[in-house]
């Protein structure tokens, strides 16, 4: 597919890509490229110019601090996150990242664009409020740090805004996860996808009801169906799944992902 | 823009529009015709090539991104007619009835027997789930892979 004539710039630091972005309204930053260029190609989306994030080595990589709060850098790849020995720290991250797709899209597709793309499809908004990230945003003023539960704004919507980048997602240390999801074929599209954390409560985030994950919580596992029964929960119907089919899977998928997350 | 890209050890350097991804630069501007293109969406993998050693899918790169790099297609796996041990395979084992996914699949499993050269059964399906055989020719391409592996 030929797209609509675009221009590029690779950009040699993260300051760079700021002012490359904030100079430029129809500029876009380019991470893994595995959602942005498909998108290009159906002209869901026509960017003016691209700026490549990668090549940046300040924005890959992964860090563990003495505490167990691992430190991700944004274009950290999935197959990064599978394959390091720090992220293993929170052996959920690299678990659910092996669901993701296939090979070739692990190998390209970066943390930071699951998340700043925010499809309510996707894996890893969900999983990020389950487990409490913090994201950190750089922009021309300055860096400044967003919760994942304020990060998600609405459908491929996030709290970076114009002229910013998601540089860094922090986690903090835990092992009681559970990931659970309905997906269109083995490691395909979710359906829908419940992300589940107990810490003395159990926190359950639900994907694809909503435009933004949908965190329910309880005091036990066992609580947890009664909470997404009373979330009040209107998820679209589409050609995969009706409305209330879908309720009835996040109300499955969050039983089975806060019983994951209890049992470890 | 200008690029340099090593493809199957020939250096290349091509004037490239932006907007040109890097499976038509490949097929068009260099004439290597032997990754296809299946889908177009960046599902399908018969666009797969390896990318400074990785596997990825071309239909989901711009040229310009390739620049400097070192890319492998299928044309660089045979030594003139000298097939790999895996390409043998799949000729012996008819792993390939249409042939239209074919170069993707061996730069799949090649990756992956770089990587693991002992993959199990569920390995190698695991290693080939980002391929599509619109023919559904999995089973002999998955036993050409397990005839190969150590």
């Amino acid at each position: 597919m030929l797209l609509r004539e675009v221009e590029y710039a690779k950009p040699g630091s993260v300051a760079e890509a700021l002012e490359l972005l904030g100079a430029n309204d129809g500029a876009r930053a380019l991470a893994g490229g595995q959602t942005l260029v498909n998108v290009m190609k159906a002209r869901a989306a026509s960017p003016d110019a691209l700026v490549d994030l990668n090549g940046l080595e300040e924005l890959r990589g992964i860090e563990l601090a003495g505490d167990g709060t691992l430190t991700i850098g944004a274009m950290t790849t999935y197959s990064e996150i599978v394959a390091s020995a720090e992220a293993k720290a929170r052996p959920i991250l690299g678990e659910v990242c092996a669901t993701i797709a296939d090979v070739q899209v692990r190998n390209r597709g970066t943390i930071g664009g699951n998340l700043c793309s925010n499809d309510p499809t996707n894996h890893l908004p969900p999983l990020m409020v389950s487990v409490g990230a913090r994201m950190t945003i750089a922009g021309a003023e300055g860096e400044r740090e967003v919760s994942a539960d304020e990060f998600f704004l609405g459908v491929y919507l996030t709290a970076v805004g114009p002229g910013e980048l998601l540089t860094a997602i922090s986690i903090p240390a835990g092992k009681n996860d559970g990931f659970a999801a309905i997906t269109l074929g083995a490691d395909g599209t979710c359906i829908c996808n419940a992300a589940a954390t107990v810490n003395g409560a159990v926190r359950v985030a639900l994907g694809c009801v909503d435009a933004v994950p949908v965190l329910v919580t309880a005091d036990s596992p066992d609580g947890i169906a009664e909470a997404v029964r009373s979330a009040n929960l209107m998820p679209p119907s589409d050609v995969h799944a009706t409305s209330d089919y879908r309720i009835h899977l996040a109300t499955v998928l969050a039983e089975r992902a806060a019983a994951e997350a209890a049992s470890r | 823009m200008d690029i340099t890209v090593t493809v199957n050890g020939t250096t290349y350097e091509r004037d490239v529009e932006p907007r040109k991804l890097l499976i038509h630069f490949l097929r068009d501007d260099l004439d290597l015709t032997g990754s296809h293109i299946g889908c177009d969406t960046g599902n399908c993998g018969a666009c797969s090539v390896i990318y400074d050693g990785v596997l990825v899918k071309s239909c989901m790169l711009l040229a310009v991104q390739a620049n400097g790099s070192t890319i492998e297609t299928v044309e660089g796996l045979a030594d003139d007619d000298e097939l790999t041990p895996l390409q043998q395979a799949f000729n012996e084992h008819h792993a390939l009835q249409c042939g239209y996914c074919t170069p993707g699949m061996l730069m799949s499993a090649t990756a992956l027997l770089r990587e693991n050269p002992s993959p199990s059964e569920d390995e190698i399906k695991k290693a080939l789930q980002g391929n599509i055989c619109r023919c559904t020719g999995y089973w002999n391409i998955v036993e050409a892979v397990k005839s190969v592996a150590k």
